[in-house]
């Protein structure tokens, strides 16, 4: 079984990011970026399932500008087997991503596409149950454990109220959440192999995707900014705040 | 405009998540509310009497039983000839379920919106919550999930809404539930309670954990939460976790004990109306949001802070 891993290229999740004083966006220049964390966590679970003899060969995916590609190097190095960078500069939303996800699912054919539950970015959480629909194929989003077992996966998903297991027929479409794995880091000779592994580019044009925007961003702005508060000197102080609040 | 809410319900009960998500709702126009689920009577009867609703749709099926999204979605999908929009929680049932409503309409999503600026125009959180987005749709329906607490919830009674039963095309065949592993907890529920008395991983285990936090949280009447480093470190299980990735606050009195406040943790709680924090390091983070604060060891500021309330 071949699984496919879409990944994507964000502000690194350490970087507190700054609002553009014109109110356009967040300004992204000279910014770190990095591999969004919840797909780490997606290429790692492949990897994990390859090891184990469930799947055959791990495909990565981009969509995104030229740079992306340093993204997929890092999928490489941790152990895909090659990648495909869908390459525009234009900002695409997930519905488009998930038209172009499922053109390259057509082509490669994936048993699987296990991909992160949300981008730390945009913070749509969208992308996977999109792409799902668009496929007619089940979803398990939120996954904290993921299980191959003949033509079936089961999931288990983190849910408000504590866990829920569901099984799945492939081919189907798994979003991983945080607990799922800890993703390995590269080691210095697998990113030098990774420079040779295959890496093809592609237009959404060739895939027939059109990616203009279905939603307008008006105005990016700060948000509303807490008032300083005070530091108090003992519990007493503390105490007699939480009784003005009335709570107590 | 006429609007179709999801209802988030247990098969038996509502939960508070459907009636903001109804306050949200009545800001675009008229409001129907679907239940979706197997003897869900009592829950389509609780819905009819909510402030605002002019109408329940009730689909009884046990394909619908435990709010399956390859069951559901084409479910919604087929009834939104008649709607103009399709709101839902941002609950983990709203997340999944929407995003396929609207890959089915070929519409995009407005996830998490935090205000209804106009007919079509939202405001949305990004980047955890250090951004906010206001973005208008060009699409000819919506499809939104709602912040559960930027509205309001309405009121559970005052509505008097007909039933009206609907069919969907039922079990797609495609998944199965196997079974569920709640948490118990006789507390109230993390989401919809006022006082949240959180901690981190300075609790060192989960029995500390347990001892620190529990009393001062039975003296509040609180929920208890957790940051991302304690739920990692297994001191409590994950649907305790507050943050970008866990839950989003915002009580009255939100106790950050033993957190260091990073932005992930904030995202989920920042809206609080009153913030507290009680940590060792005065350098932490937390203390930038915190509209009280105290620089203490928590293993002796919590347990005099919970004998003097």
């Amino acid at each position: 079984m071949k699984i496919l891993v879409p990944v994507k290229r964000v502000i690194d999740y350490n970087v507190k990011p700054r609002v553009k004083a014109d109110g356009t966006g967040v300004d992204l220049a000279n910014v770190k970026m990095s591999m969004n964390p919840f797909d780490e966590i997606a290429v790692e679970e492949a990897i994990r399932l390859k090891e184990k003899g469930a799947a055959t060969e791990i495909v990565v995916v981009s969509i995104g500008p030229a740079k992306a590609q340093e993204t997929l190097r890092t999928a490489l190095a941790m152990g895909a087997d090659r990648a495909i960078l869908v390459q525009t500069d234009d900002e695409v939303e997930p519905l488009a991503i998930a038209k172009i996800l499922k053109a390259i699912a057509e082509e490669e054919q994936p048993g699987l596409v296990v991909m992160g539950k949300q981008a730390i970015d945009d913070d749509s959480n969208q992308t996977g149950q999109m792409l799902a629909a668009l496929m007619g194929r089940p979803q398990g989003t939120f996954a904290s454990k993921v299980e191959v077992s003949g033509d079936t996966v089961s999931v288990t998903r983190e849910v408000d109220g504590g866990l829920e297991t569901v099984n799945l027929k492939l081919p189907a479409i798994v979003t991983t959440d945080l607990r799922l794995n800890e993703p390995r880091y590269a080691s210095l000779p697998n990113i030098m192999k990774a420079k040779s592994k295959p890496l093809a580019t592609k237009s959404p044009a060739d895939l027939g995707v059109d990616t203009a925007p279905r939603l307008k961003t008006l105005k990016v702005s700060e948000p509303p900014v807490r008032k300083a508060g005070i530091k108090v000197g003992s519990v007493d102080e503390l105490v007699a705040k939480i009784k003005e609040l009335g709570v107590a | 405009m006429s609007i179709l809410v999801w209802a988030e319900h247990d098969n038996a009960s509502l939960k508070d998540a459907t009636l903001s998500a109804v306050t949200a709702a009545g800001k675009l126009g008229d409001v129907t509310v679907l239940v979706a689920g197997k003897d869900c009577g009592a829950v389509a009867d609780a819905a009819a009497q909510i402030a605002g609703v002019a109408k329940v749709l009730k689909a009884d099926d046990a394909a619908y039983e435990h709010a399956l999204a390859e069951n559901v979605a084409p479910l919604v999908a087929g009834l939104m000839d008649a709607f103009d929009a399709f709101v839902a929680p941002a609950t983990t049932t709203g997340k999944n379920i929407a995003p396929r409503v609207a890959a089915l309409l070929d519409v995009m999503q407005v996830s998490d919106i935090l205000s209804v600026e106009g007919p079509k125009t939202f405001t949305r959180p990004i980047y955890a919550g250090n951004a906010i987005a206001t973005v208008e749709s060009s699409d000819a329906k919506l499809v939104i999930t709602v912040r559960g607490t930027a509205f309001e919830r309405a009121a559970t009674s005052g509505g008097s809404a007909g039933v009206e039963e609907v069919a969907g095309p039922g079990d797609a065949g495609l998944s199965s539930f196997a079974g569920a592993e709640t948490a118990k907890s006789d507390r109230p529920e993390l989401t919809s309670a006022k006082v949240i008395v959180s901690g981190g991983r300075a609790l060192k285990d989960g029995e500390t954990f347990q001892a620190v936090l529990t009393p001062l949280a039975d003296k509040l009447n609180a929920a208890i939460g957790a940051s991302r480093a304690a739920v990692d470190a297994g001191y409590v299980p994950n649907d305790y976790q507050v943050g970008q990735t866990g839950k989003i606050v915002a009580p009255e009195l939100y106790i950050a004990i033993g957190i260091s406040g990073a932005i992930q943790h904030l995202a989920g709680m920042k809206d609080s109306k009153t913030i507290i924090a009680i940590n060792k390091d005065e350098d932490a983070p937390i203390f930038s949001v915190a509209d009280y604060g105290l620089v203490a060891d928590l293993f002796q500021a919590v347990p005099e802070l919970t004998e003097k309330l």
